[in-house]
C-alpha cells in the first residue's frame, strides 16, 4: 500500500508504522504514524468527537 | 492560554435575532424575497497556544493553525440536515443540530500542535457558533478528520433544552 509522505509516496513495507487510540468521554480518536529511518514522515489522525455543548433555557414567570 | 469547548455566548442571542439558519434553508425573508438562503457553516482548526472560548464572537485568524495544504478559515460544512425537536415532556424539550458530514483535512501538515476546532458562520459576517475540543494533535503529510456524533436528543453537537 502507497502511504503519502514528506518523501513522496512509499511503499509501507520499506516504513516503520506506529498507531494507537484514545478514547474517553470527550472523544475517540484514532492515529497512524509512518516512520522511515527515525524520521517522522506521515501522521494521520481521526477524532470522532462524543461531547455535546447544551445551552439550557429557561423562561421566567410572571 | 487555551481552548475551552462551549456554545459561544453571542450564538445564543443571534439565534432569537434569526441570524443563523442551519440547516435546510426554510427562511426566505431574511437574505432573498424569493428563495431560502442556506447559511454556509465553516470550520476552522486552532492551535494548543489559541484562546477560542465562550466569549469568541467571531471566526479569527489568530491562533489557527497553518501549514501545507490547510486554507485559512478552514472547511466548508456540509449543513443539510435541519435542526430536530422532540417534546420529553409537556414543560421540557430539546431541539438538536450535528452537520451531516465528517470535517476532513486532506493531505495537511499541521505541525504546531492544535486541539480545538472553531464552527462558524461564514455567511453571517463569520459570526461564532460553538468551540469543540479535542487531544493534542499533529499531522505529518497526512490526513484529520473530525466525525460528528449521532445527530440525537442527547449526543447531537449542539443542543438547545429546556428542563
Amino acid at each position: 500500500m502507497l502511504v503519502t509522505t514528506t518523501k513522496g509516496d512509499m511503499d509501507d513495507s520499506l516504513l516503520e508504522k506506529r498507531n494507537g487510540t484514545v478514547d474517553n468521554d470527550n472523544e475517540l480518536t484514532t492515529w497512524v504514524e509512518y516512520w522511515l529511518e527515525g524520521e517522522l514522515v506521515h501522521r494521520s489522525a481521526h477524532v470522532t468527537l462524543k461531547k455535546t455543548v447544551t445551552l439550557t433555557s429557561s423562561v421566567a414567570s410572571f | 492560554m487555551a481552548n475551552t469547548q462551549s456554545m459561544c455566548t453571542s450564538f445564543m442571542s443571534q439565534l432569537m435575532l434569526g441570524e443563523h439558519q442551519l440547516g435546510t434553508a426554510t427562511l426566505v425573508s431574511r437574505t432573498s424575497l424569493t428563495a431560502p438562503t442556506t447559511d454556509t457553516l465553516k470550520a476552522a482548526l486552532y492551535l494548543t497556544t489559541a484562546t477560542i472560548n465562550a466569549a469568541t464572537t467571531v471566526y479569527t485568524v489568530t491562533g489557527e493553525v497553518s501549514g501545507t495544504n490547510y486554507t485559512a478559515g478552514g472547511v466548508t460544512v456540509t449543513n443539510a440536515t435541519a435542526p430536530a425537536s422532540t417534546n420529553t415532556s409537556a414543560t421540557a424539550g430539546v431541539a438538536f443540530f450535528t452537520p451531516s458530514a465528517s470535517l476532513t483535512f486532506t493531505t495537511v501538515t499541521l505541525s504546531t500542535a492544535f486541539d480545538c476546532v472553531l464552527l462558524y458562520n461564514s455567511t453571517q459576517s463569520n459570526k461564532a457558533i460553538s468551540v469543540h475540543t479535542f487531544g493534542s494533535q499533529t499531522v505529518t503529510a497526512g490526513s484529520f478528520s473530525l466525525t460528528m456524533p449521532a445527530n440525537t436528543t442527547s449526543a447531537a453537537l449542539i443542543r438547545l433544552a429546556t428542563t
